[in-house]
């Protein structure tokens, strides 16, 4: 199965649609009503990033197989699917970790728009790629510095010297991360002293202190505990109005609630995508169905 | 097997004693031997005290050798040494540091680099006085550097070179990968992760091995004896500070010198008792410096590991 | 860089910013990598060196003569040049060395990670790493002035400079260092190999002898032949205590000359740059460091091979 069954009612004329208007990045895209019951409204979505037959290896050893999805502006994309089914490695390209390990190879697009630029591009230097987009990861990984170094950091890596500049970015990033009451008073404290919800937190508002356009999230809350956990989906939902978010999650529930659409992942292939609710409510692959309903992974 | 060969649990028993007694017999010879260490550093350390300590005075520390053995002492010994300390430490350490920085950061995964890592793995190996015959040929001879505090500087920087490379090597290895990956996420270039993250986290895993490779170094003979350096020294090297512009002064760089390792082999070789003693009391000397040297890299370490847990 | 920054919110750096990073990131890469290959230039002039002087000295005394005579006597008016003697020195001297530190080294190891309680260990290691830091010289003293002495107690007919003070000594001095690599080789057996020997009712001694024991074999075995490139390396402990004349006999109880004692016993004298006398030295180290070189390469290869077995 090359290429990914789309499930027509949700998703496939957002995809076909970004598929035949390369140009633009704008496309209609009808929200079928049908299997919401509800009436049919019609919305205008840019897209954020479009894939096309995206592959990649590891060495000898192939990764990802043909992949394609489009992720929508200003909505939370979900990457489901069993542990080793590729989905880090997917979100991983969005903003060429992979770079930094030798003999990883990247085949096919991944387009960011609305500059069109190729994310996996030889010519594209994974700095710029990098300084667009923001990830956080499944171990909170804040740097041994104190709070406030954390979230400036992204600034001064950008040769941002300003004081009052950085100090509004932190704050703002703070506040965005719903962190700052908690920290304001001691954001000269270690990164490091902070629960791990907290230190979570101090990643994520590190990686939106410099505004980026998309914002990786690589299974986030997997080392967090419940309560922890709650708010950290909270803040994601909250963030959309601002950022475009990927995420990666290995826990259903987690896509099903802080998501807009679900792709779901097996053995390095793109199942089906969908938006959410079609996905969990009304899978159109047999795998989708067996996975959710708990069949296996 | 026939179940008539498997031991019933009477012989289980006997069995089972029999081999407790063997465990606790090894045990007993391990503690022994490790004791055994630890008597043998004691004995040598009171040896040392018992035949030194008689002669440690402040005059001692503060007069120049001598032919008449009460008379000697280890200024210029001990001065020497502070000095050459320096080059090593002004040599060893920057190179140490980039070439560790380099091998773990840097290095791509090809025959070079091979070469390199075997390289530094062999010279840690190879016997000091190989580089003393080294820096004879080559500084002494060849670049004409004379008997001076910077050829012994430079040897003895060689020398603990790989100390300080496998050191900064391993305060690097011990950094989280999740850090670099945080740093690079956020745009930063590879020059930005290592000056910015790698070197500030692993500072104080170098600081412990730069101890331990100077610990090394103060207490090195072979090398400096032969590169030829002079044992008997009545004089200092010129200081270093003065009194008028530019107030620095190099020249005891190109000076001949003389260290406490050699003033102390060279009591030693002597046979007059009295030497010997005086060779104690400046044994007792060095060996403390080492050990003081050595106890605080050891205590870096330790409250170090207490306080980064990533 | 593309125009792509331009049209967008998120805080993106100049491109002046950028391409001063850009020189700033080559250079350090430039520098770090000169550092760094600098340990080869080492190894290079110490060959050099030793290889072009030896060379000069093999015009004048012929390689047969230099392996197979049984004389050294460089210094004296009828000169000879056979280095058999102060190889049997560094040999018996080394020799000693091992019989101690290769059985006291592997039970330390042994007993440090398989039945030490893990306070004493943390007690143990660091005492292990000082003892480490002794300066040779002081070890000399040692052997010269109180371990001779206290063994012509028991062998009256022992020479004041002999082999058997020093080479035990050098023992001494090296166990600290065959433990820790022997303990690093049997910490590096993962531990379901352990747990699957405990499953079947074994004593920790069986599972130290049949089970740490084997599957550590290279690192053991490299500890050791590491161990015996530094007891043949040694100089000032052999220089201060073994006596610095050479002596072709195999029986420790008489004093005798080593390889690096020569050097140290040439050193100390004036001879000129360029004499023969003067290249002699450079003859006896690179035998030296050939020696401890190939011993090296093994026990960097065994160590390389547990580690591949086991990570």
């Amino acid at each position: 199965m090359e290429t990914p069954a789309m499930n027509r009612d949700a998703c496939g004329d957002l995809a076909d649609e970004a598929h035949n208007r390369r140009d633009s990045a704008t496309v209609k895209v009808r929200i079928d009503a049908s299997s919401r019951g509800r009436a049919k409204a019609a919305a205008k979505l840019n897209l954020k990033a479009e894939v096309k037959e995206l592959s990649f290896y590891y060495g000898d050893y192939q990764a990802l197989k043909g992949i394609n999805l489009v992720v929508p502006e200003y909505k939370v994309t979900a990457l489901i699917g069993a542990s080793g089914c590729g989905k880090s490695t997917f979100l991983r390209c969005f903003n060429r970790m992979h770079d930094l390990y030798p003999n990883n190879r990247y085949k096919g697009e991944i387009t960011l728009f609305p500059d069109a630029i190729n994310i996996v591009g030889k010519k594209v230097e994974p700095l710029e790629i990098r300084m667009r987009i923001g990830m956080v990861f499944q171990k909170p990984n804040p740097f041994p510095k104190s709070i406030y170094e954390n979230v400036a950091y992204g600034l001064r890596v950008r040769g941002v010297r300003r004081r009052s500049m950085i100090d509004d970015h932190v704050e703002h990033a703070l506040q965005q991360a719903g962190l700052w009451d908690e920290v304001k008073d001691r954001l000269d404290k270690s990164g490091l002293d902070l629960s791990g919800g907290q230190q979570q937190r101090v990643c994520i508002a590190r990686a939106l202190a410099t505004e980026p356009e998309l914002l990786l999230l690589d299974e986030p809350t997997s080392a967090l505990d419940p309560i922890a956990t709650a708010k950290i989906e909270e803040l994601i939902s909250e963030l959309k109005d601002t950022v475009t978010v990927l995420i990666v999650t290995h826990n259903m529930q987690q896509a099903a609630r802080v998501s807009d659409y679900t792709a779901f992942m097996h053995l390095g292939k793109l199942i089906e995508y969908a938006d959410t609710e079609t996905l969990f409510t009304n899978p159109g692959e047999k795998q989708t169905e067996d996975y959710i309903t708990g069949r296996y992974g | 097997m026939s179940a008539a060969a498997m031991p019933d649990r009477r012989q289980l028993g006997t069995i089972i004693s029999r081999n407790k007694l063997f465990e606790g017999l090894f045990a007993l010879v391990g503690l022994l031997i490790v004791w055994i260490a630890v008597l043998i550093l004691l004995a040598l350390f009171i040896n040392l005290a018992i035949d030194g300590a008689p002669r440690l005075s402040w005059a001692f520390l503060f007069s120049f050798p001598s032919r008449f053995p009460e008379e000697a002492g280890i200024l210029s010994a001990w001065m020497g040494t502070v000095m050459v300390m320096v080059v090593t430490a002004l040599v060893a350490v920057p190179l140490g540091i980039a070439a560790g920085l380099y091998l773990e950061e840097y290095a791509p995964k090809n025959w070079l680099t091979d070469i390199i890592e075997i390289n530094v793995t062999n010279l840690a190996g190879v016997p000091s006085i190989i580089y003393g015959l080294l820096a004879l040929g080559l500084f002494v001879y060849e670049f004409d550097m004379g008997q001076t505090v910077r050829v012994a500087g430079l040897v003895l920087a060689l020398l603990i070179l790989p100390v300080v490379i496998v050191s900064t090597r391993e305060a690097i290895r011990s950094i989280p990968y999740g850090i670099r990956e945080a740093a690079y996420a956020l745009g930063a270039d590879q020059w930005q992760v290592v000056s910015q993250h790698i070197l500030p986290y692993s500072r104080s895993g170098i600081l412990t091995g730069m101890i331990v490779g100077l610990s090394r170094a103060i207490g090195e003979t072979a090398p400096v004896i032969t590169i030829g350096a002079l044992t008997f020294i009545a004089f200092l090297p010129p200081s270093p500070i003065q009194g008028e512009p530019p107030f620095i002064n190099f020249d005891w760089l190109a000076s001949p010198f003389t260290v406490l390792p050699i003033q102390i082999f060279n009591w030693v070789s002597r046979p007059q008792q009295e030497f010997h003693l005086n060779a104690a009391a400046a044994g007792l000397v060095l060996l403390t410096m080492t050990l003081l040297m050595n106890a605080l890299a050891v205590w870096l370490r330790y409250r170090f590991r207490k306080q980064i847990r990533w | 860089m593309s125009d792509a920054f331009a049209s967008h919110a998120c805080v993106q750096p100049t491109k002046q910013f950028l391409r001063r990073r850009a020189v700033a990131g080559w250079v350090a890469r430039g520098i770090l990598f000169l550092a760094a290959f600098a340990s080869v230039a080492i190894t290079f002039a110490i060959v050099y060196l030793l290889v072009r002087e030896s060379l000069t000295f093999f015009e004048h005394v012929s390689i047969v003569e230099f392996l197979t005579g049984t004389q050294w006597t460089p210094l004296f008016f009828d000169a000879q040049y056979g280095i058999l003697p102060l190889v049997s020195g560094t040999l018996v001297i080394a020799g000693i060395a091992l019989l101690v530190a290769v059985p006291g080294g592997t039970i330390v190891a042994l007993y440090l990670s398989e039945f030490a309680p893990h306070r004493l260990r943390e007690v143990i290691k660091p005492f292990l790493e000082i003892l480490e830091g002794v300066p040779t010289v002081v070890y000399g003293y040692f052997a010269l002035l109180f371990v001779t002495p206290v063994l012509q107690t028991f062998i009256p007919n022992l020479w004041g400079f002999n082999m058997l003070a020093p080479g035990l000594v050098v023992g001494i001095m090296i166990l600290p260092y065959v433990a820790s690599v022997s303990e690093d080789a049997m910490r590096a057996v993962p531990k379901d190999l352990r747990e699957g020997a405990y499953a079947m009712g074994a004593t920790r001694l069986q599972v130290a002898v049949r089970v740490i024991l084997p599957a550590a074999f290279s690192g053991v075995a490299a500890a050791f032949i590491l161990g015996m490139s530094r007891a043949v390396g040694e100089t000032m402990v052999v220089a201060i205590a073994a006596g610095l004349q050479p002596n072709l006999t195999l029986n420790p109880l008489e004093p005798a000359a080593t390889i690096t004692a020569y050097i140290v016993q040439v050193s100390l004298g004036d001879l000129p740059h360029g004499s023969i006398g003067y290249q002699t030295i450079f003859a006896a180290g690179l035998t030296l460091f050939l020696i401890t070189l190939i011993f090296n390469l093994v026990g960097f290869h065994l160590r390389r091979r547990l580690r591949e077995v086991y990570e």
